[in-house]
């Protein structure tokens, strides 16, 4: 990159900006159809039971109804995963949590949805109930799947771990849980279905997943995918919630097809606490052994995941509560038990940090209790254990660009970490704790060779240029991110690209907005594709400027020979000169991951094209009379590879601060007799304007070589350290353990007053895993 | 209610008289997006909840999710349709856009709405005023630091007439 940078780097305005600023974005529930009809769907009371009858003849009767479907009319199931087809969009036999959808209306209006969904007779015969992970082991009677309630079990071994703790120096164990929450988005998923008489079907759908929408529409609706358009609206906050596949996009789609009207399924919000798929409960043991320098020698690590009615992305969340352990501490012999178990609740899925928060949270606690232990500085801890870049890990990930370091040594610097965690003021504490995150899954949920991402461009004889790709924004700057790589590798200005994105008639592929994937993925796509608009330029421009193209430059809208900035012709020019010469100017790129995965089964999960790392500093001010955690500061550094725009970057650390100070002081998804015990805004409790702590934060650039400039990601990875940094500070502060999250003020009374000084489970039940697979190791840990 | 006859509701939005026949049942909220196309004001609960549906009645926020047109007749109501002077943004929305105040932008609207009624009141607000202004606002995405910092923005550009 020995080209300086005008647009990358840039804290520019994004192009979405006015757009959401003036209220024009429109938003799925914003659109609407001339003769468009409501729909509404009618939801299980019992969190597991049989279905004996669903009598809709009252509501079909109902003026204003257009249309009733059950469970027979959508018979196809269909599931995120291949391997988890296990939903219908509509129950046919068995309900397994409240909420799960039975039967549909399509109306005038949502008044007389609602009506009609009153007036629908389900009767149940109630099966026996599983609503936690040891009830669901204990299984005595029908599982709620299949022949037991274990969805995946998994036993992996990398290196003789029994070995190295027994000659440990020192060895601890704890037993941790993390109870689950939900995303809350501000936006209430909704979806507009089209069916056109020539039998194609479009939707409109407030979804971070547009192209798996489309190939489940396809399965369950049995319609070629040719005949079906999906157009993923802009999404008012996804953080992971709006990844599945939901029944309401493939009932409005069916009632559409039912009616020949649009309908529009608009969820409410106490629909969005039931549709779920947000952070799975989970319960986690981990035992470590170090030498007497506090270098580790193995560890063990058993999950167990209450994971809701449904597979939904069960399976990767179990591998994933085990996968980068082993990244974020140079780990040198490792074994992983998982177990994620079907139980009588909404269905868990992935929430921003997918399967990782719950063991960081299990790790940076443990290390700060080893620490103490051993007499050592948290941080000196750490330091000692650090993975490296350019390496492997036990596990078979491989690190590019690693800035662990610069981020635990700059925000230990910028908070006085050392000095002031030993004076501090009565109930004032500080904590510390590190992480790491993908950049991108590696493999796509279905197994493909094809590309992850792909971007068209199009150059007009103007001079502007469309960008066409599947990525949606989220509110996380997709959309900015894609122009302004393209904007940079052009030589032109951000707002001389227009952006068309996620339809799938339009737009070519882009897997989604998950796994914090789109800047790496979607955004080499979109410099792969610009180099090659930018060759055809050059080429023509070089004839013009008689020079050869490999001396050209493109910049400010000018293309010119370098060092000599005279020889010039504006960009516009290049573009007519092409287009007079050989017709549109255009150009595709594409991005395929590096096939990364280790020789082992479940390898699959885990491996990233790179890996973004965090750290961070939590101060904490703890009422000892109330027993209240409040956070008045907090200090983060996160290894970003480059900053695309720094503005948005450190949007997306303080949205992740956030987030995690919420996880770790209030917001839990609990139920009592299958029902959520808290859903709606008001009772479920997450940070107000007033719970803002002073955010620092500090962007590492360590610019990835496989990084488009170098980029990683940011959207995810800062949200993990924060949590077990939380309950460091509140130990740091009154000297408890609060082994559990959320760190409620109940908790912190009862372990001040209790002698073991800690809140948290005792043990994890007693669960017969598969036998280990002992994995092959890379030959840098061979012998360690 | 299936054959509920509409009524006529006369209201005054963003300086506009708008005459329009609704459901009487129909809240404010409803009103505005379905029936005079201003989709601009959000929804996240239709409880009171979250104040996503804030819009400005006589100039002070005021939650559209449960308020009914017929008793705002001759009130004057703003959307955030109402914030710009033509095509010119008003500084609350440049700011916004500028520091990253708005990530999806669902709460943004509302952020704004009430943003402004704090800048009337307060020209030169304090962080804890600004806070405690928008402390019933809730956004998941930016953890609202980027907000205070686009007030204040806003606030320090914004000439303020001689009282």
């Amino acid at each position: 990159m020995s080209e300086e940078l005008s647009v990358v780097g840039q804290s520019l305005v994004k192009p979405d900006a006015y757009q959401k600023v003036s209220g024009q974005t429109r938003f799925a529930d914003d659109l609407a159809l001339p003769r468009m009809l409501f729909g509404r769907i009618l939801r299980s009371s019992h969190p597991h039971a049989r279905i004996l009858s669903v009598d809709t003849g009252r509501a079909r009767a109902l003026p204003g109804v257009l249309a009733v479907l059950t469970g027979e009319d959508l018979p196809i199931k269909f599931g995120i995963l291949p391997v988890s087809q296990d939903e219908e969009a509509l129950a046919s036999e068995t309900v397994r949590y409240v909420g799960d959808p039975i039967a549909a209306v399509a109306a005038m209006d949502e008044w007389i949805a609602d009506e009609a969904l009153a007036l629908i007779e389900v009767q149940y015969k109630a099966l026996p109930q599983y609503m936690g992970i040891e009830e669901a082991i204990a299984g005595e009677g029908e599982p709620i799947h299949g022949q037991s309630n274990v969805h995946k079990a998994v036993a992996l071994e990398f290196g003789d771990t029994e070995e190295a703790v027994q000659r440990a120096d020192h060895v601890r164990e704890d037993v941790v849980f993390f109870e689950g929450n939900t995303h809350l988005p501000m936006e209430q998923h909704a979806a507009l279905a089209q069916f056109a008489q020539d039998g194609k079907l479009t939707l409109w759908t407030s979804s971070q997943t547009p192209h798996y929408v489309h190939r489940a529409l396809g399965k369950v609706l049995e319609l070629p995918m040719s005949r079906i358009r999906v157009i993923a609206t802009p999404n008012g906050g996804g953080f992971g919630g709006k990844s599945d596949i939901f029944a309401h996009e493939l009932v409005a789609a069916k009632l559409a097809m039912a009616t020949g009207r649009p309908v529009k399924i608009t969820l409410t919000r106490e629909e969005v606490f039931y549709a779920h798929r947000g952070r799975h409960p989970v319960l986690m043991k981990v035992k470590t052994g170090f030498t007497r320098e506090g270098v580790i020698t193995a560890m063990q690590f058993q999950s167990f995941l209450d994971g809701g009615g449904y597979g939904s992305y069960g399976v990767a969340s179990t591998y994933y509560t085990g996968a980068l352990q082993a990244l974020t501490y140079a780990i040198p012999r490792y074994r992983f038990e998982g177990v994620r178990l079907f139980t009588n609740k909404p269905p868990c899925g992935p929430k921003r940090g997918h399967g990782t928060p719950q063991p960081r949270f299990a790790l940076e606690t443990h290390f700060d209790k080893v620490a103490e232990e051993l007499g050592l500085d948290p941080v000196a801890l750490r330091l000692r254990n650090l993975p490296s870049a350019n390496s492997r890990t036990v596990n078979w990930l491989r690190i590019t660009s690693c800035g662990l370091r610069e981020c635990i040594e700059r925000v230990a610097a910028e908070s006085r970490f050392l000095e002031r965690r030993k004076a501090m003021p009565p109930g004032r504490g500080l904590g510390f704790a590190v992480s790491s995150y993908l950049t991108g899954a590696g493999t796509a949920i279905y197994w493909n060779d094809m590309p992850h991402s792909e971007v068209q461009l199009k150059v007009d004889r103007n001079g502007g240029v469309a960008l066409l790709c599947g990525a949606i924004d989220i509110g996380q700057g997709s959309d900015h991110i894609l122009a302004a790589i393209a904007a940079e590798v052009l030589g032109i200005r951000l707002d001389d690209i227009q952006l068309t994105t996620a339809d799938t008639d339009l737009t070519p592929i882009d897997l989604g907005s998950y796994s914090s994937r789109v800047t790496f993925m979607a955004g080499n796509a979109a410099k792969a594709a610009a180099e090659k608009v930018r060759a055809r330029l050059f080429e023509v421009a070089a004839r013009t400027l008689q020079c050869d193209a490999e001396e050209l430059v493109a910049r400010d809208r000018q293309i010119f020979r370098r060092g000599r900035p005279r020889d010039t012709m504006p960009f516009s020019e290049a573009v007519r000169l092409a287009e007079a010469e050989g017709g549109v100017v255009s150009g595709s790129g594409s991005y395929t991951p590096p096939k990364l995965a280790g020789p082992y089964k479940g390898a699959g999960v885990g491996p990233s094209p790179a890996y973004s790392f965090s750290a961070a500093v939590v101060e904490v001010d703890v009422d000892v009379k109330t027993g209240e955690v409040r956070v008045p500061e907090v200090w983060v550094a996160h290894d970003i590879g480059r900053a695309i725009n720094p503005v948005l970057v450190v949007g997306q650390v303080e949205g992740s601060v956030y987030m995690a100070l919420g996880e770790a002081l209030m917001e839990e998804q609990t139920f009592r007799l299958g029902l959520h015990r808290s859903p709606s805004l008001l009772d479920y409790k997450s940070p107000t304007a007033l719970e803002t702590p002073i955010m620092h934060t500090y962007l590492v650039e360590t610019i990835d070589p496989e990084g488009p400039f170098g980029a990683k990601e940011a959207g995810q990875g800062p949200l993990l350290p924060v949590i077990p940094a939380v309950a460091n500070a509140v130990y740091n502060a009154v000297g408890v353990r609060i082994d559990e999250v959320p760190i409620t003020p109940e908790k912190v009374l009862k372990a001040m007053s209790d002698k073991s000084r800690r809140v948290g489970p005792k043990g994890v039940p007693a669960f017969t895993f598969p036998e280990l697979v002992k994995a092959d190791v890379p030959d840098e840990w061979k012998g360690r | 209610m299936a054959t509920m006859d509409k009524v006529p509701v006369r209201l005054r939005v963003n300086g506009e008289e708008a005459a329009v026949m609704v459901a009487p049942y129909k809240t404010l909220l409803e009103v505005l997006r379905e029936d005079l196309g201003l989709t601009g004001t959000k929804h996240g609960c239709e409880l009171g909840e979250c104040s996503t549906c804030a819009v400005l009645v006589d100039g002070k926020p005021y939650l559209s999710c449960l308020a009914m047109p017929l008793d705002l007749e001759s009130r004057e109501i703003t959307t955030v349709e109402g914030l710009a002077r033509g095509s010119q943004p008003h500084p609350l929305q440049v700011a916004f856009a500028e520091l990253g105040a708005a990530q999806c932008g669902y709460c943004t609207p509302a952020m704004l709405l009430t943003a402004r009624a704090l800048l009337d009141h307060e020209p030169e607000p304090s962080r804890d005023a600004i806070k405690q202004a928008l402390s019933g606002v809730l956004c998941r995405c930016t953890g609202y630091a980027k907000i205070f910092e686009a007030v204040e923005l806003a606030a320090s550009r914004t000439e303020h007439p001689v009282v």
